[in-house]
């Protein structure tokens, strides 16, 4: 009777331990992103650009009456930008950041998989120096003899100059 | 079977605070000398319902403390006590006093019980009238009454009541449910019922829904009368009650009603109709437990948002009107498309002319219903100006114009701080203590006036004083004392005035409680243009002065006008644009070989080239004279936006950009298009401010 219980309490914790991540690609290179935080997957759409600001935020896109920010991972990432064409998808993405719910769209070249992934081997990034920011970077993880960068979704919707807005708010 | 009586404490709440306020205006306004009948009664109506409401939902706290004013207000009602200064002082204060304990009650919070306390014990000093009419006295008396009260719980002793408990047949038909009155006195004491069966008639002429029982109770326990009263509130004049109390060391069988032969007979049928009369009584309650289920979920899912709005059925009724003819255009039209044959053109732009009519009227009775007179926000006011006035020993008179302009709920919510503020400016600066306004040559009594109305799409309110008005020259020295303010600065009378808008502004001599710490009318402007809108002061020395507030109707919905720069949209608000021109090269001047400027009449505007600002590559126009000027006004700035062309007036439905992205200069907002792309709506000081970057 314990045993059993025993190895159900071991086989919850290994659920528990266990992260689904949706993998996707940009170029050579393949991402994911916690499966819980992705609202919904859309094809390109072209979106109304807001003026003076980084060229990686693309614009915004009316999401079922919600206005919704749609960022290039691509640029983001100082990647080379590639043509949108019928096929580039739009992951979006919903977090909860101070406090607020908010909702955006990443561009990205295609969306390959679902991955069950155990958290205990999730490995930091290591340390690339000045070279590659890493503060996007969750962890990388192996799947199938692939490297799948883990990002954080919290940290990627949080925009540059965000901060600055809120601390001129403090200001006045 | 039993009811969640939480489902109806929003309900309660909402009526209560509402009572509060009629109460609170009422006597407000008793005049001293000619006391209206009809208002003491209002104000007693009042508190008997929240009484009767609380007793009902078993706020004994608030329904005890409410009996006390009742019994107050129930002796000025019979002309047995005279109105006087301080009876209506005592019951504002309990007015608050309740005000706190329901809040308290409402956040689940515990109550105050030494402020009740010092508050029942006021009422009670005045009701009995043993104090002198000075306020100090009845503060000390109070503070004691704080003391006394711990104690008097105590010294009631062990007693046996006996109840005769005879109701009208018609009891049961007005709500009142003698097996829940049993149940709270039986929680009271010991209780002991004894029915009394004589009054029932034979089964074939029974009406199910009338009472035929008596009752005699008898309590044992440590019961005050008052409890005991307390549950028989509601019923008093249905019934015939008498409640005695009995000797303690009697048995209380001995001590029955006249005939207790019929009662002991009727002993043991008891059992039976116990379980009878509540088949009687229930159905009465059922009725409106079946009719409300949807009615009270909405109204806790709406308490769970902890914001609601009543709504004049008149507008209901319109909007339904309104759906109604909608639904017949549409069922023409679908009628039309069914077999469309092209000389049926004619009938399906009638179709769609009507549906856009149809539509524009459902949108506006819609937004109506948002809408709610100002006076829910005026209503505070009176108060306010009663305290204030009499803390500083100036007399006030308080003047209400236009409290039945409609303002959407968002800016009623919003603008009662600001202007809470002002009016407590108005009355600590503005008006002057009665021995300077004489020696000036005015009437004592000063008057502040608050007035609301509509000009154009905004609301305007302005809270204009007598007073003294604002001292230009007094102003200036002012901020530059404090270091605000370039000394050499060459400032209009407008700017002048306008300096009290500066943090850390201030110019009270002293700081009291009610202002002068010089924060405050920087936030009032701040709040109000965070709601779109302006504020503006003009002030007449020695005359008094007049801030006026001018706000936007609704906060949802915009007149705009779109303007296309190359392939973009963007919206402009109608409100802001004073003109739109074609200029030629001879109006432009430039300044420094950059800034370009134009005339217009008597005035040089600065022109802001929108694709310049926004960076709009594909731009059409980028010589003045290709493209159009529109002439534009927010907040006081003005300039000339340069666009490729106009594109059409339309209504657009404000969408925060904020919410999932992030404040944007030069654009306020965002809005969907007739083809469900996002335009940006333009801020005008914002684009101002970053063309001159």
């Amino acid at each position: 009777m314990t045993q059993e219980t025993d190895t159900q309490e071991v086989e919850g914790t290994k659920l528990e331990n266990s992260v689904q991540f949706l993998s996707f690609t940009l170029g050579e290179e393949e991402y994911g992103v916690d499966i819980l935080s992705v609202q919904e997957i859309r094809s390109w759409e072209p979106v109304s650009r807001i003026p003076n600001v980084p060229s990686y935020e693309k614009g915004v896109v009316n999401l079922r009456g919600a206005i919704v920010p749609i960022i290039d991972l691509r640029e983001r990432f100082n990647l080379q930008h590639s043509e949108y064409t019928n096929l580039t998808v739009v992951v979006v993405l919903q977090t909860i950041l101070q406090g607020r719910s908010r909702t955006m769209g990443l561009v990205v070249d295609s969306v390959s998989d679902v991955n069950n992934i155990d958290a205990q081997l999730i490995q930091s990034a290591p340390d690339f120096g000045t070279k590659v920011s890493t503060e996007f970077i969750r962890g990388l993880a192996l799947v199938d003899e692939r490297m799948l960068i883990l990002l954080d979704v919290k940290k990627l919707l949080k925009l540059d100059g965000e901060d600055d807005a809120e601390e001129d708010d403090d200001e006045s | 079977m039993s009811i969640d009586m939480a489902q109806f404490h929003q309900v309660f709440f909402e009526e209560s605070f509402e009572g509060l306020d009629i109460m609170e205006s009422g006597l407000l306004n008793l005049d001293m000398g000619d006391v209206d009948s009809e208002v003491i009664n209002t104000i007693f109506r009042a508190a008997h319902s929240i009484k009767g409401g609380s007793g009902t939902f078993g706020f004994s706290a608030v329904s005890n403390y409410t009996h006390v004013m009742e019994t107050l207000l129930d002796e000025m009602r019979d002309g047995r006590r005279q109105v006087t200064q301080s009876a209506v002082d005592v019951l504002l204060g309990s007015v608050d006093c309740l005000r706190e304990m329901l809040s308290a009650i409402q956040d689940e919070n515990e109550i105050d019980e030494v402020s009740v306390a010092e508050h029942k014990k006021a009422l009670e000093i005045e009701l009995n009238g043993k104090q002198a009419n000075s306020q100090v006295a009845d503060v000390e008396i109070s503070e004691q009454a704080a003391n006394e009260i711990t104690a008097i719980p105590n010294d009631s002793s062990e007693s046996v009541w006996k109840i005769s408990f005879c109701p009208h047949a018609d009891l049961l038909k007005t709500g009142n449910d003698p097996v829940r009155m049993f149940r709270e006195l039986s929680e009271l004491g010991d209780l002991e019922v004894i029915v009394d069966l004589q009054g029932v008639p034979p089964l074939f002429d029974l009406d199910p829904e009338e009472c035929h029982l008596s009752w005699t109770l008898i309590l044992k326990g440590d019961v005050p009368r008052e409890e005991i009263d307390d549950i028989f509130d509601w019923v008093e004049d249905e019934c015939d009650l008498s409640i005695q109390v009995l000797n303690p060391l009697e048995e209380p069988v001995n001590v029955q009603q006249p005939e207790p032969s019929s009662v002991v007979d009727q002993a043991i049928p008891v059992v039976s109709l116990a379980t009878e009369n509540p088949a009687n009584s229930e159905p009465k309650q059922d009725i409106p437990v079946v009719a409300k289920p949807a009615k009270s979920e909405e109204k806790k899912a709406k308490a769970a948002a902890s914001t609601s709005i009543r709504v004049d059925t008149g507008k209901i009724d319109t909007l339904i009107n309104m759906v109604g003819e909608l639904v017949i255009t549409q069922s023409m039209l679908s009628l039309v498309g069914e077999k469309f044959t092209s000389d049926k053109i004619d009938q399906l732009k009638n179709g769609l002319v009507q549906l856009e009519r149809h539509t524009r009227e459902l949108q506006e009775s819609v937004m109506n219903i948002r809408m709610l007179p100002i006076s829910f926000v005026f209503s505070r006011f009176p108060r306010l100006v009663h305290d204030l006035s009499s803390k500083l020993d100036k007399k006030i008179e308080l003047k209400l114009v236009g409290e039945h302009t409609e303002v959407d709920k968002t800016v009623v919510e919003l603008i009662s701080d600001p202007l809470v503020h002002l009016v407590r400016n108005s009355l600590d600066h503005g008006i002057e203590m009665p021995a300077d306004r004489i020696a000036a040559g005015k009437p004592e009594m000063g008057t502040i006036t608050l007035e609301a109305y509509h000009r154009g799409g905004n609301i305007v309110i302005e809270v204009k004083d007598d007073g003294k008005g604002l001292n230009k020259d007094f102003l200036r020295n002012k901020a530059i004392e404090k270091g605000l303010l370039d000394p050499d600065a060459v400032l209009t009378d407008k700017q002048c005035y306008e300096l009290i808008f500066m943090a850390g502004f201030s110019t009270a001599e002293k700081v009291t409680d009610v202002s002068g710490r010089g924060v405050g009318m920087d936030v009032v402007r701040r709040n109000i243009q965070s709601l779109g809108g302006n504020i503006e002061i003009t002030s007449n020395l020695g005359f008094g002065s007049t801030i006026s507030i001018n706000l936007p109707l609704t906060l949802a919905i915009l007149d705009g006008q779109s303007i296309a720069v190359g392939d973009e949209t963007f919206i402009v608000p109608l409100g802001s644009i004073v003109e739109s021109i074609k200029i030629s090269d001879k109006m432009v001047n430039r300044v420094a070989g950059k800034g370009e400027t134009f005339r217009l009449r008597d005035e040089y505007l600065p022109i802001v080239r929108i694709h310049n600002v926004f960076n709009v590559e594909s731009a059409k126009a980028t010589k003045l004279t290709e493209g159009l000027l529109v002439v534009v006004d927010g907040q006081g700035v003005r300039c000339g936006l340069f666009v490729d062309d106009l594109l059409g007036q339309q209504q657009v439905v404000i969408k925060s950009l904020e919410a999932n992205y992030r404040r944007v200069e030069g654009v306020s907002s965002a809005t969907i298009l007739g083809d469900g792309s996002v335009a940006l709506i333009l801020d005008i000081p914002g684009l101002v401010r970053l063309s001159n970057q």
